[in-house]
């Protein structure tokens, strides 16, 4: 199985370890960070100052590598849908790709003093959320469950950082079902034998 | 839980409905998509969504509003939430007042747009759950087709399953709108012969002679106008059951003829030689009370006797009136379906004035409120205003009505009726339905006072 980090330009490598370590023990798979992408034209709208998370989707999709299991978009600027004011990311339900943007997890962003132990567990609690729906897990109610709506960044603080027993189960399902499909010859990844 | 909710995101702008629709998809929703009003009502048409966003500008062809205005023919319940970005004042009260749920400005807060899902879905799940739990009280308190949690009408139940298999004769007795014949009918379904005639009589209806041969039939030529050999009412019957209904009403001579069935278990045509044997079960039933009848010498004694092997009284609706709620439920259920109309429940205060109210036309005048009540009503509750008409019967407004001195209860009656047929001019069904009594009473009522028509 082989998860890929695709970061738009301006994400810090810091972070970007960070994330990519957290995925590869979490999943126990194949990790791969492909070259930054500019961002693309008409992706900027300057009178919300925010990057249209729909526009680097679709910028993004056509360069999963093949043979990837999933993409995961990383931007540090803040986005937004057409229908709401911002989203912290968003997620194909089931499907190869997500985007998850940083700017809100930060403490400065919010009018406070920085805090890197806090952003830190925020983010890999985003990724984590952002990935479990691409493996096809929905919102749960348990609201420390990883996997529970977050609507401002106080309802991220209050998830632990792990899953619930029901999700945790469900995504273990999901991921036996993933291998033993890449295990049949299907379009499994390289070296996805974990 | 979630995925048992569908919704449909309608927007001319693709990138706005498909973030949309992913948006909801994390929370498990099935969401679909569309690109115009009329793809939407397509969809809506061949399967229905429990909630719609729908943008208000589209074009070209129809917009948001008017894409509601058709979903809401097919679908009156569904949720419909009008998205736009351009807000004004005028168009969010058009957008309520055409029947919007909600009425959402774009860019707005994942908050407000995850809260009033959350909210929708809650109610909707109460709605369901409302919904189940009445089709199961309503199966509980049903037998064959007739809805009671009283103890008496229980107890009348529990008499039915134990003597419908049987051959006895049944008298049941109750008031006009009490449900005499659902009971007869009871009788028969729930029985050995449920796959066997129901033959139902209602013997006020029919002038003596003319009764005589419906119940008997007649053989060519017994009679002027006999030109052919006609089965009667009991050789129709068969193995099956005959219902006898307004049994009080019958003149001394056919109580002589039918004590006689009762009896031989057999009879002849009019005009006829030929015995035939009746082996049909046989019910009768009244709103008479027979057996004052008898003491005063209008009914045969001994015909009550063969009538009343089982006897089964049939409380007022004034004496069952916690069946009322149960009552208003199931005809809202079949009359508004059978009307059309989006009626779905009634208001607690018009369930207090239904439960208030005297209904001496019992079950039957209650039926005839409440279609009266869906045939005029505006939204999908109703509410007080609908029944109106009940304040302004005679008896609701206000004083208490006192008979004259000297009047009999018989005198009443026949006033009551006189004065009914004179409103309706003779209209017999429009003034049945005024009485509260069926039509078979109202003929009988009419023979007995001898009021000219």
């Amino acid at each position: 199985m082989l998860i890929c980090l695709l970061p738009v330009a301006g994400v810090c490598d810091g972070d970007l370890d960070t994330i990519e370590g957290f995925v590869a023990s979490y999943f126990a798979c194949e990790t791969r960070r492909l070259p930054p992408l500019e961002t693309p034209a008409g992706a900027w709208d300057a009178k919300r100052g925010q990057h249209d998370a729909t526009a680097l989707m679709r910028a993004a999709l056509p360069l999963l590598p093949g043979g990837a299991t999933r993409l995961l978009v990383v931007t540090g600027h803040d986005i937004y849908i057409p229908m709401l004011t911002f989203i912290f990311g968003q997620a194909q339900v089931n499907g190869p790709a997500a985007i998850l943007s940083l700017a809100r997890l930060r403490q400065e962003f919010h009018g406070l003093p920085p805090d890197g132990t806090l952003y830190v567990e925020r983010v890999l609690k985003e990724v984590l959320h952002e990935l479990g729906h691409t493996f096809g897990l929905v919102h749960c109610a348990d609201r420390a469950c990883t996997m529970s709506l977050s609507i401002n960044v106080t309802n991220i603080d209050v998830k632990r950082g792990e899953l619930c027993d029901a999700c945790a189960d469900e995504l273990v399902r999901r991921l036996r079902v993933l291998r033993a499909e890449a295990a049949g010859g299907n379009d499994g990844p390289a070296g996805s034998g974990t | 839980m979630n995925s048992t909710w569908k919704i449909l995101v309608v927007d001319d702008e693709v990138s706005m409905r498909e973030s949309l629709a992913a948006w909801l998809r994390e929370d498990g929703y099935v969401v679909d998509i569309a690109a115009s009003g009329r793809e939407a009502v397509e969809m809506a048409r061949t399967c229905p969504y429990d909630i719609y966003f729908l943008d208000l500008k589209m074009p070209p062809g129809i917009g948001g509003i008017e894409t509601m205005i058709e979903i809401r023919k097919l679908q009156p319940e569904a949720t419909v939430v009008i998205i736009t970005a351009y807000a004004t004042v005028d168009t969010a009260i058009n957008a309520l007042k055409e029947g919007a749920q909600e009425y959402m400005v774009k860019p707005c807060n994942p908050e407000e747009i995850s809260l009033f899902v959350k909210r929708t879905i809650e109610v909707k799940n109460l709605q369901r759950e409302n919904l189940y739990l009445r089709q199961r009280l309503n199966r509980h308190y049903t037998f064959q087709d007739i809805i009671s949690k009283n103890p008496a009408m229980l107890a009348i139940f529990d008499l039915i399953k134990d003597v419908a298999s049987q051959r006895s004769t049944v008298l049941i007795q109750g008031a006009s709108g009490t449900g005499k014949e659902l009971v007869a009918r009871a009788l028969h379904d729930a029985g050995g012969r449920a796959s066997r005639p129901f033959v139902g009589v209602s013997c006020a209806a029919l002038a003596e002679t003319l009764l005589e041969s419906e119940l008997f039939g007649h053989e060519k030529g017994a009679f002027t106008g006999a030109v052919a050999r006609k089965r009667g009412k009991f050789e129709a019957a068969g193995q099956g059951t005959i219902f006898l209904d307004e049994i009080g009403d019958i003149s001394s001579k056919l109580q002589m003829d039918l004590l006689r069935v009762l009896q031989e278990r057999r009879f002849f045509r009019l005009g006829g030689n030929e015995e035939i044997a009746m082996e049909a079960r046989v019910i009768a039933a009244t709103n008479r009370n027979l057996q004052e009848a008898v003491e005063h010498g209008d009914f045969r004694e001994d015909l009550f006797y063969r009538l009343n092997v089982i006897n089964i009284r049939l409380p007022s609706l004034a004496e069952r009136r916690e069946d009322i709620p149960l009552l208003v439920n199931h005809f809202i259920e079949r009359l508004a379906l059978e009307a059309g109309k989006p009626v779905r429940e009634v208001s607690k205060a018009a369930l207090k004035l239904l439960m208030d109210h005297d209904w001496p036309g019992n079950v039957r005048e209650l039926e005839n409120a409440v279609e009266r009540a869906i045939v005029t009503a505006r939204g999908e509750v109703l509410d007080t205003a609908d029944f109106d008409f009940l304040a302004q019967a005679p008896r609701g407004n206000g004083s208490r009505w006192t008979a004259p001195d000297g009047m009999s209860l018989a005198q009443i009656e026949k006033h009551a009726v006189e004065s009914v047929l004179d409103r309706t001019d003779g209209n017999i069904k429009q003034a049945a339905e005024i009485l509260g009594v069926d039509r078979s009473t109202l003929y009988a009522m009419i023979r007995r006072h001898n009021i000219p028509r």
